[in-house]
């Protein structure tokens, strides 16, 4: 059926790859803010909420540029992470990770922060009377009843990361086997002559990929109504 | 013993009410709006005094004047609320195990036994709070409150949310459980009825203070 080149291979695990470890290393900090702002008020909440979706309202080039300011080998972060840690990001696979965590990252955070909110506060009320504390009562109560909601903005943090081009194009550079991703790939691929066919073929490999994971995340909302209702 | 003596702020309502209760059931009596609510949920330590004290069993539970405020996962108390407040996501044993295992209490299979069966709700363990009727709900709400070995049980109106014919069917459960669970209870309602066959005291509120104090008789 679809006859896939070993290269065109090593750009779809690789995508797979970035797209996996961006949402789960984004997952963590993503929950926190969603129960940040779901719950708490707090001075600069509007900003912090502001910040979050920017990603999503910046050109992708400008995200990226500041990524490559900040991150890359002389950016202020980026220099400390590579002097003392050893991690670095410009033109490296893990730096393309970074720019599609920071992407998806308003995806990622919208289902979780929607879910938190959705909870009957009066629940973890009712798990601190029986003994709970507070961080109890978040890990019994509050992520489990939320749990859905975090799948989908993972789910929907994935689709967005795998699909990400333009902060990562610019951030680490289009490099095969290291930062080419499908979205690179076809890039490159349209602009080579009798590139068509294999464009083609990541076209249709990505689109599986997205659709996928919608069909995902619709269903991981609806199992968050059931469970909200106790059934 | 419960001593009580605070005073709360809430918009135009102030509440200041003062008791000392020894008995095995209190009752909160008062027309709604009359701050029963108020008064158990600050019982609870779910809402702060603006001034007074609160002791639980000779524990000073809230002190203003010395800064002491214990938050409600602390108190070791147990409340059943109007709306049983089920967690969904568990099933119904889960759901009575909640309290023990949050208070790291060992398994007392005696204790557990006996609650099922004062409240019959050994059928029920599979099910989830969304199958349950509102009345079962309510028994299993009671059981999950006693299993975590409360020193004092809240009950907020449990039966407000019945009709006439769950009441009757969840009263003598509660009848029993006055007498055989021996855990003090502090009993919110505005029903006369429902108190005087539950109630060893009775504490009259409307609009914020105690009116007056004593046995079942001043429901009269």
């Amino acid at each position: 059926m679809l006859d896939i080149s070993p290269a065109e291979w090593t750009a779809i695990l690789l995508s797979l790859r970035v797209a996996i470890i961006a949402t789960l290393v984004a997952t963590p900090f993503g929950i926190a803010l969603a129960w940040l702002l779901a719950r708490r008020d707090f001075w600069g909440k509007s900003v912090l909420d502001a910040l979050v979706h920017l990603p999503l309202v910046l050109p992708p080039v400008v995200t990226g540029y500041l990524l490559l300011l900040t991150f890359g080998r002389r950016g202020l972060v980026g220099g400390f992470l590579a002097d003392h840690l050893g991690i670095v990001f410009a033109f490296r696979w893990t730096g393309a990770a970074l720019a599609c965590g920071v992407m998806s990252f308003p995806l990622l955070v919208r289902p979780m922060r929607l879910s938190i909110e959705a909870i009957d506060r009066r629940l973890e009320q009712a798990a601190e009377t029986l003994g709970a504390a507070p961080f109890k009562v978040f890990f019994t109560v509050t992520l489990p009843l939320a749990l859905p909601g975090v799948l989908a903005g993972m789910v929907l943090g994935f689709a967005k990361a795998i699909g990400e081009f333009g902060a990562t194009i610019t951030f680490v550079s289009n490099i095969p086997g290291e930062t080419q991703t499908i979205s690179s790939a076809i890039y490159s691929l349209i602009q080579t002559p009798d590139g068509d066919a294999a464009a083609g073929r990541l076209v249709i490999i990505s689109i599986v990929i997205a659709l996928g994971a919608l069909i995902g995340a619709e269903w991981f909302a609806r199992r968050a109504t059931a469970r909200l209702h106790g059934n | 013993m419960l001593r009580v003596d605070v005073e709360k702020q809430l918009g135009e309502f102030s509440l200041h009410a003062t008791f000392t209760s020894e008995g095995r059931v209190t009752g909160l009596f008062g027309a709604s709006g009359a701050g029963k609510s108020s008064l158990i949920n600050m019982i609870a330590g779910l809402l702060r005094p603006d001034r007074g004290t609160i002791v639980i069993d000779g524990d000073v539970v809230d002190d203003t004047a010395a800064g002491i405020h214990v938050p409600t996962w602390r108190r070791r108390i147990g409340y059943v609320f109007q709306d049983a407040r089920l967690f969904p996501h568990l099933n119904v044993a889960q759901n009575l195990d909640y309290g023990r295992r949050m208070n790291r209490l060992a398994p007392d299979a005696a204790q557990y036994t006996r609650v099922i069966e004062l409240l019959d709700i050994g059928a029920l363990l599979d099910r989830r709070p969304g199958k349950l009727s509102g009345g079962e709900r309510q028994r299993v709400a009671l059981g999950r409150a006693l299993l975590s070995k409360p020193r004092l049980l809240l009950l907020d109106e449990p039966l407000g949310a019945l009709d006439e014919a769950r009441k009757l069917e969840i009263l003598p459960y509660l009848v029993r459980l006055r007498d055989e669970a021996n855990v003090p209870m502090v009993y919110v309602s505005h029903d006369a009825a429902e108190l005087r066959q539950l109630a060893t005291q009775i504490v009259m509120l409307r609009q914020g203070r105690v009116t007056s104090f004593g046995g079942v008789k001043v429901l009269t």
